[in-house]
């Protein structure tokens, strides 16, 4: 019944050992999960930037009501555990409600759209922040002449205000952006086969807690080491010289 | 004005950080309990978060894995409150085990040869079967073939999860989430058909009270599991405890035990399993 049975062949002992030491990464398809979570993170960045740029655009509009449901926005859902929004959209959203996000059928496609969801519902609010941050370093001059010449609000910042305030912000959206990797763990609460899920699934069946977390965070290191320095380098080069 | 404000705010800030660490520090003394002061306990490892197995309630810690421990320390001279309870979560038995944090563990532990390379089992003292818990009022699920076309839930990365999606049912829709409570809530709005995991456990949350009535076995003997008392790798109390267990089934202290926590549930349990007798 259990996988392991007659697995290992006697041998010499160093052969043997060594076969030990990397028995408990046989059998499993490491790089398609990792690939689930990296799936995740760009489809969950690509949305909450989306979701986050009109968010940082309500709360520094001049409509009260639109300032007013943005800044309630952020401060809701930040100070949300994201645990509690994903297992929301699973126990709350789909089974309670009914909510089945095109997938009625399929819980693989279900779950990962609706982790995908509630990962965009949490993290636009860190980039609402961070764009809302990059928007103050715009000098209030530059909207005002802007104003002056005629362009409206929509013009003003889409023309004049957003573009130097992205190219200002690079660097904390690199933050966001591995915090958000980091965070597609917690997809593991509903079940999508990322690469928290298969830990738990090695830890369970292999009994090496230790050696099989360190495998993992290695894959997390690759993952989000690269996104830092490469944003860090873009930040660089796009950074508005004043 | 303005400073009086701020010394106002800040004062009622410290209360509160006061009060907020006065009640940790409460909590913090209560899990460790008085383990130097008066000579010699026992630390026994158990589930926190099993009905009918292993929980921990405001009255103290109740289920059948509790109460086997009970036995056992009993057996081997410590009394009830020389007992030093602590949570072993699945993914941690083995490290706590190598540690030495624990003396021996009894958490729905079940036995195989991955682990028998790090750790000794005593036992086994419950054989447990893989089966499905489903609604009381459901009779569409008569043989695991019929577990192919519908929902099922269990713990994610938990082994009953993976045999259903490896042989069980690799057809079927299985939904993984962190705790079996989780999965429960599913299964009473029809959101999920059934729950799979060791019929020991479901029987012990089908026997709660707040689900009584509700939800029923499906009776499928479809994996063996053997539970087995955990100890060091090499350690003597592995022949003391198997000793105590065999008493325990002698004199009927067992059957009791198996009785008041997952009987209610109608769980019909297998005859006490011989010590050393690992079924496949």
């Amino acid at each position: 019944m259990r996988r392991s049975s007659g697995r290992h062949t006697p041998g010499p002992r160093h052969a043997e050992a060594r076969e030990i030491v990397f028995d408990f990464l046989e059998g499993y398809d490491l790089l398609g999960a990792f690939w689930v979570t990296v799936q995740l993170t760009l489809l969950s960045a690509v949305g909450s930037l989306v979701w986050g740029t009109m968010l940082a655009a309500m709360r520094v509009s001049p409509v009260p009501l639109m300032r007013g449901f943005g800044t309630a926005y952020v401060n809701i859902v930040r100070n949300i555990p994201l645990t509690v929004i994903i297992l929301f959209t699973s126990l709350g959203l789909s089974q309670t409600l009914g909510v089945t996000m095109g997938a009625a059928d399929n819980f693989d496609t279900q779950n990962f759209r609706l982790a995908v969801l509630g990962l965009i519902l949490y993290t636009s609010a860190f980039v609402c922040e961070a764009l809302r941050s990059g928007i103050n370093t715009v000098p209030v001059g530059q909207a005002e002449a802007a104003r002056a010449i005629g362009l409206s609000f929509t013009q003003v910042l889409t023309l004049v205000v957003l573009p130097q305030a992205i190219r200002s912000v690079v660097g904390p959206m690199a933050n966001v952006l591995i915090a958000l990797t980091k965070n597609t763990t917690v997809a593991a609460a509903i079940g999508v086969t990322e690469a928290a899920l298969l830990m738990k699934k090695m830890i369970e069946n292999e009994a090496q807690l230790i050696l099989i977390s360190a495998v993992f965070a290695f894959g997390y290191v690759c993952l989000t080491l690269p996104t830092g320095l490469i944003m860090g380098w873009v930040g660089k080069k796009v950074a508005v010289k004043r | 004005m303005k400073l009086r404000k701020v010394t106002a705010a800040s004062a009622a800030a410290l209360v509160l950080a006061l009060t907020a660490t006065a009640c940790g520090g409460g909590g913090d003394k209560d899990t460790k309990g008085s383990g130097s002061g008066d000579g010699k306990t026992i630390t026994v490892g158990i589930k926190f978060d099993q009905p009918g197995i292993g929980q921990k309630t405001p009255q103290g810690y109740s289920g059948f894995d509790v109460d086997v421990a009970k036995y056992i320390a009993k057996q081997l001279g410590y009394k009830e409150d020389q007992i030093e309870w602590k949570e072993s979560k699945s993914a941690d038995r083995e490290t706590m085990l190598e540690r030495g944090d624990v003396d021996f563990i009894a958490a729905s532990y079940s036995i195989n040869d991955k682990r028998l390379a790090k750790v000794d089992f005593a036992g086994p003292y419950l054989l447990a079967h893989q089966d499905v818990l489903v609604r009381a009022d459901d009779d569409s699920i008569k043989s695991p073939a019929d577990l192919n076309s519908k929902k099922l839930c269990s713990v994610t990365g938990s082994t009953s999860a993976q045999n259903v999606q490896d042989t069980l049912a690799p057809k079927a829709q299985l939904q993984e989430y962190p705790t079996y409570s989780a999965c429960l809530s599913g299964l009473q709005n029809k959101a999920i058909d059934a729950l799979t995991t060791d019929d020991s456990i479901l029987a012990g949350y089908a026997a709660q009270d707040a689900f009584k009535g509700k939800f029923k076995l499906g009776g499928f003997k479809m994996t063996n599991e053997n539970y087995g008392i955990g100890v060091k790798k090499g350690s003597d109390l592995k022949a003391k405890i198997n000793t105590a267990l065999e008493k325990m089934v002698a004199d009927g202290s067992w059957q009791k035990a198996v009785d008041a926590n997952l009987g209610p549930a109608g769980y019909k349990n297998e005859p006490a399993p011989k010590i050393g007798d690992i079924k496949s």
